[in-house]
């Protein structure tokens, strides 16, 4: 199991990072979201996986990581914050140069 | 000590009324005149000082500066700082004077006399130091105020070219010379000169002895302009007259010479010190008299003379070093006189080059030109002035009864004793000393004559000049005219200087010699031998070859002027900037993916490289925990949607197989027994995309790439890279678990923190102070959302200054 999502959180960096080396705007914040999720998987499968009930007390004899999950809680919503910033930030480039090619916005005078 | 201290004060105090009487009432009286206090007083004072020298007595005062790094003012008044100071302050004095007359009260005074001042001071402050650190300190100061002289009038191109050339230049021997000195602290553990003098012969076997050495030399070099370095003192003739006779003369120039002298001792006796000091300075004096000879510019003329002399300085110190080589004998005192004669001519040099340098002011305050092509014709027109030149000329020519005479009977006598030496290979080589210096003497004395005949004899031109020519002002005359006494002065008493004033330093630079054996005495006439003879020699030559100058004019021809130093420090300057341009614009393409391109690949290499060095990439799947057909077919689905985002049409395509994604995560962490994870990403995820379809709204449509299929390829290799090291270490890692987890402290949840559900607790009191920080990325988001889809750019912001 713990091989199995290592190899798909492979296969999301792989896409993800593609997807950064693009030109538009979009692609590369959908890279940067589709690394978030190979990143929050990742540090899941760190923390060992179903070795345990869900992390309440009183749901079984011993617990699975409580820690990631914490961890991860956070990242999620951190991420979630960049996406939208960098979104906005994108619909203003778009509004205010008329162009989301990331070649074409270089040496863009307001810079 | 009480000199140093009065010093201080006298300087701060100058500086101060500088700028108090500047502001308050510019123009009644030139300040020049408060100014001329300071280097008269501190002059008397040095004078006085002089007794107690010649009685082999030293002074020695400390004041702390950083003592827990031994970093302190240590000054230490010895016979060789003494000359030093003398000279400074001397010809300080009469510099100030000459300005006096010089410098109009329409010129920025105030800013004139405050450099002035910090070069004075940190000239002295130089040859008084005996902490290395500290005389570094007023080394780079003697660069930055020469600097600001050189560019006094800032508004000529020249003066700023000038300027920049001499700073690069020093600055670098500068630098090398403070990463000797570290070398010489690394070696010795103290940054004392005294006492590394004292202590060197325990560490003349260590490393960094020589390299040492030489990076002190390049500093001496640069700073006294020798060959090649000596390309900026011509340059820097763009500054005011004074402050070339100053500096460029008489004191800054002498700093290398100094440190050359201070350093003998030390490294003196060293094959390598000898060669390079010895041989760099006849190179310099010979390329000096060379170059001189071919100038117009009586400015630039006088500054090659300048290099051509201070070379033979340097080259009467490298052969003094050799007495070092072996014990005190008979022998090697014979080699010390040539230091002795160093240090005779670095002050004979000072006062006629000072006196010339003035002269050359005033005939270019006269005339308006200095171009010798021009002038003509002035000796019955300018008497005094005339009677200066040819006191300094003849000096410096090295005719009798000048003192330029003694110094350079000094010199023969040093170059024939060389030529005889059998050490470092000398018994071949050495004959080529007095021949160099021979050929170099007769140039000096061609030069010196253009000087004296091309300015004063032949027609008056009168159509060439712009005033209309009569004796200057006495009181521009009174500094020359003391210089040119003293020119004379010292020929006739030449042991006065010698015994008082050189014989002390001449202790500080061989400690080990027994002092009754370094008293040289000089004589005018030593009867009819070799060196009369050369003397002889120069004159007849001399003068053949100023009078058939216009024969042999050619051989400055041979060499087109391409091929000169200037050049090759002008093509350096150049292919400096142009390459260092054309690699920056080479990878600061200002395209994301050219950078996001670096980072990978340094990821790839650095993570993967050490990854194949240590070998740590081994698996192991038994630890694993067992896998489902459920979790494989969301597996295979998250899988195949990553996939085909990259060949999604449309945008919408891609929107929707990213949201795929995020559930299928969501389902993961449902497996996983992570509820409130599973909520949390259900919830974002349906917001993210959301907002990925508002933006699908206003921004245009997903176009397809229009790049090469090279760079595809290129982009495909990379992402394909990245995606297995990441995978590689993922796995390496979960391999080899070092220790267990921690978590086992978070199941006391309910009786530490009250609450049963331990993710929550973790997250609200356990390691709160995450969340609350979290929250505040939220909020800031929150506020650049808005700022960015509420606020309009200001366009009048765009009229700002790039």
């Amino acid at each position: 199991m713990e091989t199995l999502i290592t190899i798909l959180s492979g296969v999301l960096v792989t896409v993800a990072t593609y997807l950064i080396l693009s030109k538009s705007v979009m692609r590369v914040i959908l890279g940067t979201a589709i690394l978030s999720h190979a990143a929050h998987l990742l540090i899941m499968t760190m923390g060992g996986l179903k070795t345990g009930s869900v992390p309440i007390l009183g749901e079984g004899d011993s617990n699975v990581d409580a820690l990631p999950q914490a961890l991860i809680l956070t990242s999620i919503v951190i991420s979630f914050a960049v996406t939208a910033v960098s979104l906005v930030l994108a619909y203003r480039i778009y509004k205010e140069t008329k162009t989301d090619d990331l070649y074409e916005l270089r040496g863009f005078k307001d810079e | 000590m009480v000199f140093v201290l009065t010093t201080i004060i006298i300087l701060c105090l100058a500086v101060a009324l500088i700028q108090l009487r500047h502001k308050r009432n510019p123009t009644t009286v030139h300040i020049g005149w408060f100014i001329l206090l300071v280097p008269a007083t501190l002059f008397i004072l040095l004078t006085s000082y002089i007794p107690q020298m010649a009685n082999g007595k030293t002074l020695l005062f400390t004041m702390n500066w950083i003592p827990s790094y031994d970093i302190n003012f240590t000054f230490y008044l010895d016979g060789l700082s003494i000359i030093f100071g003398l000279i400074i302050t001397g010809i300080g004095a009469l510099v100030t004077l000459y300005s006096i007359y010089y410098l109009s009260t329409n010129e920025a005074l105030g800013r004139f006399y405050t450099y002035l001042l910090m070069f004075m001071a940190s000239m002295l402050g130089v040859v008084f130091s005996d902490n290395m650190m500290v005389l570094y300190v007023f080394w780079e100061l003697t660069s930055i105020s020469s600097f600001l002289l050189i560019a006094f009038w800032y508004q000529r191109k020249k003066s700023r070219q000038g300027a920049q050339k001499a700073m690069l230049i020093t600055i670098t021997g500068g630098m090398s010379m403070l990463a000797g000195f570290l070398m010489l602290y690394g070696i010795s553990g103290t940054f004392s000169i005294r006492e590394i003098v004292s202590e060197i012969a325990l560490y003349s076997d260590h490393d960094l002895f020589l390299p040492a050495m030489l990076l002190i030399l390049l500093g001496a070099f640069t700073k006294s302009a020798q060959f090649p370095f000596h390309i900026w003192l011509p340059d820097a003739m763009e500054a005011p007259t004074p402050v070339s006779a100053y500096l460029h003369s008489a004191t800054m120039v002498k700093a290398g010479i100094y440190l050359v002298a201070r350093f003998t001792p030390v490294f003196g006796g060293e094959e390598t010190w000898f060669w390079l000091v010895s041989g760099v300075g006849i190179v310099t004096l010979f390329w000096g008299s060379f170059q001189a000879v071919r100038q117009t510019d009586l400015k630039a003329l006088l500054a090659y003379s300048t290099v051509s002399q201070l070379g033979m300085i340097m080259s009467m110190f490298g052969i003094g070093s050799v007495a070092l080589h072996t014990d005190y004998s008979g022998e090697s005192v014979l080699y010390t006189q040539a230091a002795f004669a160093a240090l005779f001519h670095l002050v004979n040099h000072s006062t006629f080059k000072g006196a010339l340098f003035m002269v050359v002011g005033i005939i270019d305050h006269r005339m308006g030109t200095r171009d010798i092509r021009r002038l003509g014709g002035l000796m019955a027109l300018m008497p005094v002035t005339f009677t200066i030149t040819c006191i300094g000329s003849f000096s410096m020519a090295g005719l009798p009864p000048f003192n330029g005479f003694l110094s350079k009977e000094m010199f023969f006598t040093a170059v024939l004793n060389i030529s005889h030496f059998d050490v470092f290979s000398l018994e071949t080589w050495g004959i080529l000393f007095p021949v160099i210096a021979w050929t170099a003497s007769v140039l000096t004395f061609v030069y010196c004559m253009i000087i004296v005949f091309k300015t004063f004899f032949g027609p008056y031109q009168m159509k060439k000049l712009e005033h209309p020519v009569h004796e200057t002002p006495s009181g521009m005359l009174i500094a020359p005219g003391t210089l040119a006494l003293f020119v004379i002065g010292i020929f006739f008493f030449p042991n006065l200087l010698g015994d008082y004033v050189l014989h002390p330093a001449m202790n500080s630079i061989f400690p080990t010699f027994p002092s009754s054996e370094l008293t040289v005495h000089i004589a005018a006439f030593h009867g009819f031998n070799t060196e009369l003879l050369m003397t002889f020699g120069i004159v007849i030559v001399g003068t053949l070859l100023y009078v058939f100058f216009r024969y042999w004019k050619g051989v400055y021809k041979l060499f087109p002027e391409k091929w000169s130093f200037n050049t090759l420090y002008n093509f350096i300057l150049d292919q400096l900037e142009k390459t260092s341009n054309t690699v920056t614009n080479l990878y600061m393409t200002g395209y994301l993916r050219d950078y996001m391109t670096y980072i990978y690949l340094f990821f790839i290499i650095a993570t993967g490289g050490a990854l194949i060095y240590t070998k740590t990439f081994l698996f192991e799947i038994t630890g694993n925990a067992p896998i489902t057909i459920f979790e494989w077919i969301i597996a295979m689905v998250m899988m195949a949607a990553a996939i085909a985002i990259l060949f999604a049409h449309s945008r919408l395509t891609a929107i929707l197989l990213n949201s795929a994604l995020g559930y299928g995560i969501a389902m993961f962490f449902v497996i996983l027994r992570a509820p409130d994870l599973a909520l949390t990403q259900t919830v974002i995820e349906t917001v993210t995309t959301v907002l990925f379809l508002a933006a699908y709204y206003f921004l245009p449509e997903w176009k397809k790439e229009n790049t090469t299929r090279k760079i595809k390829g290129i982009n495909l290799l990379i992402s394909v890279c990245v995606g297995i090291v990441f995978t590689v270490v993922a796995l390496a890692v979960q391999n080899g678990k070092l220790f267990g987890a921690i978590s086992g402290f978070y199941e006391n949840a309910k009786e530490l923190a009250g609450g049963k559900n331990i993710v929550n607790t973790i997250l609200g009191d356990f390691r709160a102070f995450d969340t609350m920080l979290e929250v505040v990325v939220l909020l800031i988001a929150g506020i650049g959302v808005y700022s960015f889809t509420k606020l309009k750019a200001k366009k009048e912001e765009k009229q700002l200054e790039d």
